[in-house]
């Protein structure tokens, strides 16, 4: 049991979470962190989406990787990757079809999401089955978390609500002349808020600054 | 001049590193620079000093908006006092305007210059001038009714955004100003375009009248939505008409342009080839007369006379950051935002007013038209000494 939680096992997980997410670090993902941050509901489904599937696609291919060819590796990961999508998309559909209406083409589309494939072919390939898990869970968390909170922002100023409560669309609010953000609500203001995020890790953490030139 | 100079002799250790006011230091040197110019020069190496620095630069640009802000402070009072059908005399329309407009002007600048300052103290450099002409840009590009605190919102936001985060004055690609305005038509539309906002229906400090609901559509706005093109009239030359607090008067604006050509500041290759593009762009779609479309029906000289197309082709399209340095590239660079204003104009039916984006879209091609004339000059001579060694 002690070997399952070792040091490095932890920092395998918790490391996509901080100092090496995969949205603010690695810069992986981010058409997905456009698209589906206009509110907070899909960002969660979407972002808990990836996550179960970069999990269980990183322990499927970790269990294979001794007899995959080389030559056909890509395809391979590829199809595991498109046999669980469609199950999270069926679930989605069955369970929660709303979001699922909202996510829309965003669902089948995280087997192109490059963070998927970077975790299967950079660490999965080389490491046993629950490393990988544990590696799949934290990154598919980084992104949600980024997920969640670039749709904060973006559900809190461009709809004045959150989980779809209502926050601010009160009378007393307007009456002071608040207005909505519209630009909140499209697709260049995600990424500004990205690149906030970006900007605030990169002042608290020096290491991850390149030397300038 | 002398005791001022004095004075600021005086007060100036204070600032100094070890001084009580030390925090300070960098809206000090600003002030300072901005009253005398530095007597600091270089110690090492060859320069060669022209008299008129950025700071000059930045207040004749500034004198030269004065006209057009002036105006546009009168045609704030006088569209209100004529929508609200109350007669009142030319002080009393003036005074109506200045109150109105004035906030804006207060707003665009503490907030501006309030990130301006925090920032070069932060960084420790000295104060950047930049914000002197896009806080007074700032006020005569938005409607009356804009509301204050949107307008710091998206003052600070294009500071932030659009200057500071690439390195300040000088180093922007996109005219801040603008950026400011397109903040604003994208995340209030409410409040930046329609009918309801170009005139003030509110009563300030008991000056004119206090309607609810008052809508005043501009002549583009018009021609958008009600399918008829307004007919030419003078009012449209002296800037009689609703629309964004500054841009409405061509005469204003042409003396601005004057003064910006006299003194050498703006390029008038880039003013002249904005209003060839637009008038070519215009006669273009004259020509073609689409049915159904009445910004294509619109003649061309009303073009180039309504909306911000005197302004933005005077006082943006010649900003010497993002614009187009090469002598050649200004003419592309200018043609280009003539045509393009008047296609987003005609061919869009979402907006109106094409000026800003065109403006803005340009300059994020600027660099690209400098690189290929640049790598033009360089072939052309290369060919030139390649044959004359033959």
């Amino acid at each position: 049991m002690g070997q399952l939680f070792s040091k490095k096992n932890k920092e395998v997980f918790s490391a996509p979470l901080g100092i090496d997410n995969p949205v603010t670090v690695q810069v992986l993902g981010i058409c997905s962190a456009l698209a589906v941050t206009a509110k907070l509901e899909p960002a969660i489904v979407m972002g808990l989406s990836v996550t179960v599937i970069t999990a269980f696609a990183n322990v499927v291919i970790s269990l294979l990787r001794k007899t995959i060819p080389n030559r056909i590796r890509i395809i391979v990961q590829l199809v595991v990757v498109a046999a669980l999508v469609t199950i999270v998309s069926e679930i989605l559909k069955a369970f929660a079809y709303d979001v699922s209406v909202q996510l829309s083409v965003y669902v089948g589309l995280i087997i192109t999401n490059c963070i998927l494939m970077g975790r299967l072919e950079a660490f999965a390939m080389q490491n046993g089955p629950w490393e990988s898990f544990l590696d799949g869970v934290g990154n598919g968390l980084g992104y949600a978390k980024i997920l969640v909170i670039v749709a904060f922002f973006r559900e809190l100023f461009g709809s004045g609500t959150l989980l779809g409560f209502n926050i601010l669309n009160y009378e007393p609010i307007r009456n002071i002349g608040y207005v909505n953000n519209g630009l909140m609500l499209m697709p260049p203001m995600a990424l500004i808020i990205v690149a906030c995020i970006i900007w605030y890790q990169r002042a608290r953490h020096k290491e991850l600054q390149e030397e300038s030139n | 001049m002398k005791a001022l100079r004095n004075y600021l002799d005086k007060i100036k250790p204070n600032f100094e590193e070890g001084g009580k006011f030390h925090a300070f230091q960098s809206v000090f040197d600003g002030f300072e620079t901005f009253l005398f110019v530095p007597s600091k020069t270089a110690k090492t190496g060859t320069h060669i000093h022209d008299a008129i620095d950025s700071k000059r630069i930045m207040s004749i640009v500034v004198i030269s908006l004065v006209p057009a802000l002036l105006f546009g402070m009168y045609n704030v009072g006088y569209q209100h006092f004529r929508a609200t059908n109350t007669t009142g005399s030319f002080i009393e329309m003036f005074a109506y305007g200045f109150l109105a407009v004035l906030p804006k002007i207060i707003v665009s600048y503490v907030v501006g210059l309030g990130i301006e300052f925090v920032v070069a103290q932060w960084k420790k450099e000295e104060i950047q001038e930049g914000f002197l002409v896009s806080g007074i840009l700032i006020p005569m590009i938005v409607p009356v009714d804009c509301p204050l605190w949107i307008l710091a919102v998206a003052t600070a936001f294009s500071v932030i955004f659009a200057k500071e985060v690439f390195g300040g004055t000088g180093m922007n690609i996109f005219n801040v100003a603008l950026i400011t305005r397109a903040f604003l038509f994208f995340a209030y539309p409410t409040k930046m375009s329609g009918d309801a906002v170009w005139v003030s229906g509110d009563s300030i400090f008991g000056l004119g009248q206090s309607v609810d609901g008052l809508t005043v559509a501009t002549p583009l706005g018009q021609a958008a939505t009600t399918g008829s093109v307004p007919a030419f009239n003078m009012d449209m030359i002296t800037g009689l008409i609703p629309g964004s607090i500054g841009e409405t008067s061509v005469i204003a604006i042409l003396i601005g342009a004057v003064i910006l050509l006299w003194t050498g500041v703006a390029s008038w290759k880039t003013m002249i080839s904005v209003f060839v593009g637009g008038a070519f762009m215009a006669w273009v779609f004259n020509a073609i007369g689409m049915e159904n479309n009445t910004m294509a029906q619109m003649p061309w000289y009303e073009h180039l006379v309504l909306g911000g197309f005197c302004f933005g082709a005077v006082f943006m399209a010649t900003d010497p950051v993002t614009s187009a340095r090469t002598e050649r590239g200004k003419y592309i660079f200018g043609f280009l935002i003539g045509v393009m204003a008047i296609v987003i104009r005609v061919l869009n039916p979402g907006y109106p007013e094409g000026m800003m984006l065109a403006i803005l879209l340009m300059n994020i091609f600027a660099p690209l038209i400098d690189y290929c004339v640049v790598q033009g000059n360089i072939s052309r001579r290369e060919k030139r000494a390649i044959k004359s060694n033959q």
